[in-house]
């Protein structure tokens, strides 16, 4: 028998609080964690203590036994940590709590991350201790030690090995920035990105450019998931889970022990990618729009590849302005604004933006959206996609 | 050689308290590069590990592998994210492949100019940097390129 959680579950309800630049979140974290899941709560017409099951990652702080109690959760049903892969992992935590209504663990189920880098620490800080040791130790005291620097070789290898130039690059930051300028939510709405400014912002580290790096920032996201039948009865559009996959090639190595992974250049869907359409049933050239986790805009250029949006080679001739903006572009990509230019929520709101092109609700729609696809975290390990499909695609 | 290419105040690299890495960093103590080798299969594994991925088992041996290699990849740092590097960038990391030691890679900085111009497929040999003040004492990787030729400044 074929197994497969195919269009078993579906995406209800979604909600945010503010995003907010990092450290200026009015809230503590967990505060910003139920506002954001009251948020979705509101949006799909549910009463917050139906929530049976919760499922994040990144080992986000808010666990699910203490966000049960604090909203008078009637019983707890599914607890889920996506373990591994920091951002990497939001894809997977909406795939585990698919996988957990498909399989009857529960019934209702949140995804939600929440961050306030302000309360505790941020991501783009080396270690402060005296000492390292493990992996850290073979490369902290050559002063590789944040997200940007130990990825930075992936991409640049890739582009040694496919010719690729620096405007491929420019033009993922770009589309990031266009969306966000009809986005209100994001923190860079009325902070547009000229191809001027982009040339001449100073590197982070080399192949990336400060415009090529996910902000930092505070807020919560949440998204909360259904039975396909139960969905029928509430309000909101539907957005199915048609496919999802975790996880890595061979020997893919956690950062930051990345520099060892055999398949260097890689943001790791090579091996998703095709578990992924095969159990949606479809393939890249019936996807309407993307959205694609920016940690660093070469992972999204590698994934776009790998989930077969384009060859290597081409990549130049397909990563222009043009083809990437709603609502008429080839692909549309990271319609909300994106980890760059919306709000690094770690992703999530990558996810959301993904459900609302299926309702219709984005403020840069793609017309007649009915495949929608969420790519989580490039180059880490493990990654994970999912793809959204309407009830005409189910 | 006395100076460093980075200024002091890293995070001082250590073995771990269960020593799985300590063999590697007390070879460059002594001026020795030393990875891990399955010894039924001669295959070679980086970073350190405690089981042989190929045929699982626990008595991986450390050998002496010379300390040349290849440029794979490399970043040029210009964004520090450490109090001890405020005044360091930019700076330049590679990665570094040992085709003769089964093309496991390794990670260094490229001594000389960091503006210099770094090429993939790049020749490279290692020197030790040895930081005997330091507490504790300990020897650092590096690489410059093969045969001395360092690019005009």
């Amino acid at each position: 028998m074929r197994r497969s959680m195919r269009g078993t579950a579906a995406v209800v309800g979604v909600g945010e609080t503010d995003y907010y630049r990092h450290g200026q979140a009015p809230d503590p974290e967990f505060v910003l964690c139920l506002k954001a899941i009251l948020a979705a709560c509101r949006d799909a017409g549910l009463d917050p203590t139906e929530i049976d099951g919760f499922a994040s990652y990144s080992n986000d702080r808010n666990d699910p036994p203490t966000l049960a109690t604090a909203l008078g959760v009637r019983e707890l049903r599914f607890s889920n940590m996506q373990w591994g892969g920091g951002g990497g992992g939001g894809a997977g935590a909406v795939a585990n709590a698919a996988a957990a209504i498909a399989g009857g663990l529960a019934d209702c189920v949140v995804v939600y991350r929440a961050l306030a880098q302000g309360q505790f620490g941020r991501f783009g800080q080396g270690p402060q201790s005296a000492t390292v040791s493990g992996d850290l130790a073979l490369t902290v005291p050559y002063g590789q030690m944040s997200p940007a620097q130990w990825y930075a070789p992936k991409v640049t290898r890739f582009m040694h090995e496919h010719d690729i130039g620096q405007e491929a690059l420019r033009a993922i930051a770009l589309a990031s920035y266009h969306h966000a300028q009809s986005n209100p939510r994001a923190v860079m709405y009325g902070r547009p990105l000229t191809e001027a400014a982009y040339d001449e912002s100073r590197w982070i580290t080399e192949p990336f450019h400060l415009y090529d790096c996910c902000q930092e920032n505070d807020g919560a996201a949440a998204l909360i998931l259904v039975s396909a039948e139960r969905a029928k009865d509430l309000k909101p559009t539907p957005a199915f889970v048609l496919g999802a996959a975790i996880g890595a090639g061979y020997r893919v190595h956690s950062t930051p022990a990345g520099f060892a992974t055999p398949d260097l250049a890689s943001s790791h869907f090579k091996t998703l990618a095709p578990r992924l359409y095969d159990m949606a049933g479809v393939g890249p050239a019936d996807v309407d729009v993307v959205q694609c986790y920016e940690n660093f805009t070469g992972g999204v250029l590698m994934a776009l590849v790998e989930h077969g949006f384009f060859a290597p080679d081409e990549a130049m001739e397909f990563l222009r302005l043009e083809n990437l903006i709603a609502p008429a572009g080839r692909l549309p990509l990271n319609t909300s604004g994106g980890n760059l230019a919306e709000c690094y929520m770690h992703g999530l709101e990558l996810q959301i933006e993904a459900v609302r092109q299926l309702r219709g609700e984005s403020t840069s729609q793609v017309p007649d959206v009915d495949l929608s696809l969420a790519v989580a975290g490039p180059m880490v390990t493990p990654v994970s996609t999912v793809l959204f499909g309407s009830e005409a695609a189910v | 050689m006395s100076q460093s290419y980075l200024p002091h105040g890293l995070p001082i690299p250590v073995p771990e308290r269960n020593g799985l890495s300590a063999p590697y960093w007390q070879g460059l103590r002594e001026e020795r590069l030393r990875v891990q080798r399955n010894p039924r299969t001669g295959v070679y594994q980086w970073p350190p590990q405690w089981i042989a991925y190929d045929d699982q088992g626990f008595d991986l041996e450390w050998v002496d592998v010379a300390p040349r290699g290849v440029v794979y990849s490399w970043t040029r740092v210009w964004h520090p994210v450490h109090p001890a590097l405020k005044d360091a960038c930019p700076y330049i990391v590679v990665v570094v492949e040992l085709p003769h030691a089964g093309d496991v890679r390794m990670l260094g900085n490229l001594l000389g100019d960091p503006r210099q111009e770094v090429t993939i497929g790049a020749e490279v040999e290692a020197l030790f940097e040895h930081h005997a003040d330091a507490q504790p004492p300990f020897s650092l990787l590096q690489w410059r390129l093969a045969n001395g030729a360092q690019p005009a400044p």
